[in-house]
């Protein structure tokens, strides 16, 4: 499901590891809200720039999280949010540069309290 | 309905400047159920936009794994006095603007 949703994204091109920072808790007590900072290390000029961001997850009940599309008038290419983790797993942010490379990072991130899923009282 | 924007009122030209917005709403997943086992159905944002004197800067995808009360920063480069437009376009129908204005110098 993961990989799926990647390639959606990404195609056939190869994804290479690096350039991409996940700024992530390790360790999360509620799933419900957690901020997620996610950087690319690009000058951001006409020729050089980042197209767009794309954060995955590996066990949420879908596996996108969000596309952030980005233009060298952002200036840097960094992205704040807040997101939901329904279980102990991987995320996965994908950074599409303007050569229409693919660079990712992977963060392995604890959850004790699960979002998403739980009933409603 | 309820946003907060926060920008810096004044910046000089070239700045890369931080835009933080925060917005209400409940982002129901559509994966909950309620005790009777009914599905509660989806209710998201799934779509932000921000412009710069008409122009846009910033565009995003949310899904149900954004949080609810989305949160998004991200940066421009400060080119010119004027106004930014923020557009939150989500389930039902749901649309939702704010603004905020600058001073380039």
């Amino acid at each position: 499901m993961l990989n799926g949703a990647i390639r959606n994204v990404a195609g056939e091109a190869p994804i290479r590891t690096g350039k991409v920072k996940l700024d992530i808790p390790p360790l999360v007590e509620n799933g419900n809200t957690v901020p997620m900072t996610v950087s690319v290390a690009s000058p951001m000029t006409a020729n050089d720039y980042v197209k767009s961001i794309h954060v995955f997850n590996e066990k949420n009940p879908q596996p996108n999280i969000g596309n952030f599309y980005l233009s060298p008038s952002s200036g840097r290419a960094q992205i704040s949010t807040r997101i939901r983790l329904a279980d102990t797993q991987k995320v996965v942010a994908i950074a599409r540069l303007s050569d229409d490379s693919f660079w990712q990072v992977v963060a392995d991130i604890v959850v004790t309290l699960a979002a998403c899923t739980e009933e409603l009282n | 309905m309820a946003a907060l924007i926060n920008i810096p009122a004044k910046a000089k030209r070239g700045d890369i400047i931080e835009i933080r917005t925060l917005t209400s709403h409940i982002m129901e997943t559509g994966f909950r159920h309620t005790m009777d086992g009914t599905l509660v159905p989806r209710d998201i944002i799934t779509s932000f936009t921000c412009r710069y004197n008409g122009t846009e800067i910033f565009r995003a995808d949310l899904f149900p794994a954004i949080a609810a009360n989305p949160y998004l920063s991200f940066f421009t480069v400060a080119k010119e006095s004027g106004k930014f437009e923020f557009e939150w376009i989500g389930d039902n129908g749901y649309s939702s603007t704010a603004s905020a204005s600058i001073t380039v110098e």
